[in-house]
């Protein structure tokens, strides 16, 4: 067992053994290789069956907005701690009931890069530091850490937590100044019709089951406007222009408010990486509103949220 | 029973030869993905590598959006039209797994029933020949062995197919498989010792899975009787209520219907559509019977393993495929979720 995790079972059961929370909200392991599942611990016995490692996808702010009035413990890397604190500047959950176990985080692996580097199916995957090992009928394949990481995870600069009542380890190493964008750059750069080309491309495989949104902390409509029905806003078939309007309209309400925690494409069954396109309002955001990256702190508010006489505009064209 | 030998260096001549007659569909790699579509050059199926279709093949009868009618409101040529469904073509399948055929046959039970027969569903479904490719290393995540099924079950298949190492064993299952196959120049006369290497190929696949689960104790307890247990709010508790499970499930078939209408003109189109989301349930006054993702959670496994088999003679509304198992964004796993069921 890490020490994050050992850690993060000390703190939950205090937690739960004073009944300062109902809950504390974490991974348990999974019933398969490099996925594990969330966990609501409600005493000291299932505390001991939270876990910290390279397979918590997904992003557990999400589960906040619907606690209902529970005081609820939460482990929070940098993405998670940032979306709690967008939670409580938009209003959606009242602070005096949360509890942030803040989890300095090295980022999550991407089952999909592990998978796609060995012969067969996996049937055991374990990790340390620096490497991880996937072993199956006839394989046993190390592959460096750094280079199976989610694609948000690797360039991610805020790997601690950027608010937190408790914090489960030492903090870890930040990035400074890591390549990103490269891919939504080469888009940007295509003429109109390569950039449809290349939208339409990436979600040909998109199934509608909107798992991007249900995993994302920021959708927490009651009700979102693909699932409105009187009037209904969005068509509902496979219709290429219905699915393109469901993802460029989400990409547009995270807008000054995305934390790149990556839930979206983690959760994604198809594989499709939403984030070139959230991605690129996010860059917008970064590059017209002077470097600002989303509830790094309580105070700041996010810059589409707030009117000032000299807010940038470089969008109002002639 | 019939068996033929096909020597894999003869697989592309035996593609083209089925071409001859129908179309040809078989796994094939799009992008990340794996699906079936027509065979347009043989080097791109890789049946050796293939261990199943991303998304379940259900989508060839019963695709994820179908017009179901179109229509004209005004003006000339006002009518509603039907023949959007158009004759289907003949298709042979070539490399569908047991399970998916199997999920074939419980989804004729209910699109086809005493009371009303799905055309839609119906005549794509006629127009296919199904030849099987016996699971000879089933993955670990798959557990037809627990749901009445196995590697090699032959439910609903015309021919399954048997990978020997250097040949095929075809085995002859109905008319519809015969009639494939006849006149093959290069499908040969199977040997004794092919047979029994078929028979032990079978064994060991059927040997290497266990039973995962039992489903005896869920037939025994009444509906209200599981449908009021306490393990529903912990089972539900990390879902997303998105709609993963039920699309890529060959037996999920629940669909919306939604007419698109543009100016004078509209389509009537039928939609999957699943139990995980609230909009599934909800009335026009704003009730919602199902109102959280416990009754919704609750909802598909009931579905699945109490109410389809009340309904079908016992027959399990799931086939072991392991699809939701690998898919699921927050690993609900319905192997876990029956072992509760039947405790």
């Amino acid at each position: 067992m890490n020490a994050r995790t050992t850690k993060l079972r000390e703190i939950a059961k205090k937690l739960l053994d004073k009944q300062k929370v109902d809950v504390v909200i974490g991974f348990k392991k999974g019933t398969i290789p490099l996925k594990n599942t969330p966990f609501f611990a409600t005493n000291s016995e299932e505390a001991d069956l939270l876990l910290w490692d390279g397979n918590c996808i997904g992003n557990l702010a999400a589960y906040l907005p619907k606690m209902a009035g529970k005081r609820a413990a939460i482990v929070a890397q940098g993405c998670v701690s940032r979306n709690v604190v967008g939670l409580i500047q938009e209003k959606q959950v009242d602070s005096n009931n949360i509890y942030i176990i803040g989890m300095p985080c090295t980022g999550m692996l991407d089952p999909r890069k592990i998978i796609a580097a060995v012969p067969g199916e996996i049937t055991e995957a374990v990790e340390d530091q620096l490497y991880v090992t996937a072993r199956g009928k006839g394989f046993e394949i190390t592959l460096n850490r750094s280079d199976v990481l989610n694609r948000n995870c690797d360039r991610c600069t805020v790997r601690n937590p950027v608010l937190f009542d408790e914090i489960a380890s030492e903090p870890k190493p930040e990035l400074k100044d890591p390549v990103r964008y490269e891919k939504i750059r080469a888009i940007e750069a295509l003429p109109p019709e390569g950039r449809a080309e290349s939208i339409d491309e990436l979600l040909s495989p998109c199934i509608r089951c909107y798992a991007c949104r249900d995993a994302c902390p920021l959708c927490y409509c009651p009700e979102c406007f693909v699932d409105k029905s009187s009037p209904q806003w969005c068509g509902k078939s496979q219709d290429d222009r219905d699915v393109l309007s469901y993802h460029l309209i989400r990409a547009f309400h995270t807008a000054g408010r995305c934390t790149e925690c990556g839930a979206c494409e983690e959760v994604c069954p198809m594989g499709i990486k939403i984030r070139l396109i959230s991605g690129k309002v996010e860059k917008d955001i970064r590059e017209i509103f002077d470097g600002y990256e989303a509830w790094k702190d309580l105070k700041t508010p996010p810059p589409l949220t707030v009117f000032q006489r000299d807010d940038p505009q470089p969008f109002v064209k002639e | 029973m019939e068996y033929m030998r096909l020597n894999k260096k003869n697989l592309a001549a035996f593609i083209e030869e089925l071409k001859q007659k129908c179309e040809v569909w078989g796994p094939v790699k799009e992008g990340d993905q794996v699906k079936f579509a027509p065979v347009s050059n043989v080097s791109d199926v890789d049946l050796e590598q293939f261990k199943n279709t991303t998304m379940s093949p259900k989508e060839i009868f019963f695709p994820q959006s179908e017009i179901m009618l179109s229509f004209k409101r005004e003006g000339e040529g006002a009518n509603i039209y039907r023949d959007e469904q158009s004759v289907p073509s003949k298709k042979a399948i070539f490399g569908i797994r047991p399970c998916d055929a199997r999920a074939f046959r419980i989804l004729d039970m209910i699109f086809k029933n005493d009371q009303f027969a799905d055309n839609y569903w119906l005549t794509k479904r006629d127009a296919v020949t199904l030849v099987g490719l016996g699971c000879k290393e089933p993955c670990s995540t798959c557990f037809c062995t627990s749901v009445n099924s196995h590697p090699f079950d032959e439910t609903g298949l015309d021919v399954m197919v048997t990978d020997l190492g250097e040949h095929y064993l075809l085995r002859v299952l109905t008319k519809k498989g015969r009639e494939l196959l006849a006149g093959s120049h290069v499908l040969r006369e199977p040997s004794e010792a092919n047979i029994e290497a078929y028979k032990t190929v079978r064994k060991n696949a059927e040997d290497a899975m266990t039973v995962q689960f039992g489903t005896d104790k869920v037939n025994g307890k009444t509906v209200l009787e599981l449908f009021n247990e306490d393990y529903w709010q912990r089972i539900s508790e990390p879902c997303l209520n998105c709609s993963t499970c039920s699309y890529v499930c060959p037996t999920c078939h629940c669909f919306d219907i939604q007419d698109e209408v543009f100016r004078e003109g509209g389509q009537r189109i039928r939609n999957w559509e699943s139990c995980m989301s609230w909009i599934f349930t909800v009335h026009a006054t704003g009730h919602n019977p199902r109102p959280g993702k416990k009754e919704r959670v609750r909802q598909r496994f009931m579905h699945k393993f109490k109410y389809i088999p009340m309904k079908r003679d016992g027959e399990i509304g799931c086939v072991g495929c392991g699809r939701c198992v690998t898919m699921c964004p927050v690993n609900i796993d319905v192997r876990e979720v029956v072992k509760q069921m039947n405790s």
